[in-house]
């Protein structure tokens, strides 16, 4: 039992180094797509679940946790799960603070479909104005939608909520 | 080592719900994907893109879980099947035509997946649960997107106006196939049928909106469900399945 839980230890902390690489500030912590990190029998187990159906940083994300964890002399299985489904309010509040500082707005707190379907207006993550425009609710990627404030005049990409 | 030309798929009911679902998702995101390097601004673009990967999002969990079920998996159910396995709507498979026959196909589609996902996350079905509470937050955003782009084409200009009109009155004949019914799926998935009203109720709204008239329901298209389909999806499949049939079992 030591020996598996000083493992799960040395794994999570492999894990830290592990992040999206379309937003390479965040580790797959912060982002609340890392679900469990368990440890049978000697292996230790990663399960994730995506953002987006979509999402085409998946297979990056797999083959780098996997490479992480080589490199700290684990074997590891990565498992996907769907269920239950992330929303953005798996994001951590370290995630959110590193996503502004970052220059993307990060989502409301509440994935609701109120939110989803209100007209999102999120706080200029450069100058803090709330005076802000959606330019297209489809941003850079599945799970950015791009903005503009009319304070600073920036353009700046938000964190869709979802 | 692929000698075959199509492989053949075991059609219980559930195999079957899982296809219907991931054949509309696979070719309408390959459709919206060919907009690619053509849409009217990179905005546009961008959008209809992310929408595509949505989708073909969808069709890949969908396939995960099918192959799970029929021996085949998710690359052998989109790259070994030929078009009379296919069971997607006849619409999907239309050309994209001009901007607004895609942005209408894309909300009619839209209006059916948003409420029929919904309800798929009460599915008795823990997969189909699970790939819904994802797919609903997806499709709500893809019925808003093509919803204000088509009130804008509709109340925008006499030329917009009229484009959008004619691609509604060409798809019409083609939305009674999203309602066809499945044998057996009570508790897998809501029963298409009994959507008619929650999509006639938003449709209606939206082309009002758009100061579009609505086409009159008359004889409807159909086949698609059964593996009759159009030629077009034979050419999209020449293009989609290239690869795998030129070089059988390759890999990433």
């Amino acid at each position: 039992m030591v020996a598996a839980a000083s493992l799960r230890e040395r794994a999570l902390a492999a894990l830290e180094t592990v992040c999206d690489p379309e937003i390479p500030v965040l580790s797959i912590a912060d982002l609340g797509i890392l679900r469990d990190v368990s440890v049978h029998d000697g292996v230790v187990e990663v399960t994730i679940t995506p953002t987006y159906s979509g999402c085409p940083a998946m297979n990056l994300i797999t083959l780098e946790i996997e490479t992480a964890l080589d490199r700290a002399g684990i074997e590891a299985r990565i498992r996907t799960s769907l269920s239950p489904a992330w929303t953005t309010d798996w994001l951590t509040d370290a995630g959110r603070g590193k996503l502004a500082a970052f220059g993307i707005a990060p989502p409301e707190h509440t994935a609701s479909r109120r939110v989803l379907f209100g007209e999102p207006h999120p706080v200029c993550p450069l100058c803090g104005s709330a005076d802000t425009e959606q330019i297209s609710e489809f941003g850079s990627t599945a799970c950015k939608s791009l903005h503009r404030c009319r304070a600073c005049r920036e353009p700046f990409d938000a964190f869709k909520c979802h | 080592m692929a000698t075959t030309t199509s492989i053949a798929v075991a059609a219980t009911p559930l195999v079957l719900q899982l296809l219907y679902r991931a054949d509309d998702a696979l070719i309408l995101g390959h459709r919206l994907s060919e907009w690619t390097g053509h849409a009217p601004t990179l905005e546009e673009e961008l959008a209809l893109a992310n929408i595509a990967l949505d989708l073909i999002g969808q069709a890949r969990a969908l396939y995960g879980y099918a192959g799970t079920l029929t021996g085949h998996g998710e690359d052998q159910l989109a790259y070994l099947r030929d078009a009379a396995a296919w069971r997607n709507c006849l619409m999907v498979e239309l050309p994209n035509g001009d901007f607004a026959f895609s942005i209408a196909r894309l909300l009619l589609v839209s209006a059916f997946a948003d409420p029929f996902w919904r309800g798929a996350m009460a599915s008795s079905d823990g997969t189909i649960a699970a790939v819904a509470a994802k797919a609903e937050k997806e499709t709500a955003y893809h019925l808003r997107h093509s919803a204000e782009w088509l009130i804008r084409l509709g109340d925008g200009t006499a030329e917009s106006h009229r484009r959008a009109r004619t691609a509604l009155d060409d798809l019409w004949p083609y939305t009674g196939e999203l309602f066809t019914s499945l044998p057996g799926e009570a508790g897998i998935a809501p029963d298409p049928n009994s959507l008619r009203d929650t999509w006639n109720a938003t449709v209606s709204g939206i082309l009002a909106r758009a100061t579009l008239e609505r086409p009159t329901d008359g004889w409807m298209q159909s086949g698609g469900r059964d593996g009759r389909h159009t030629e077009n999806l034979g050419h999209l499949l020449a293009e989609m399945q290239f690869l795998q049939r030129s070089y059988p079992d390759a890999t990433w």
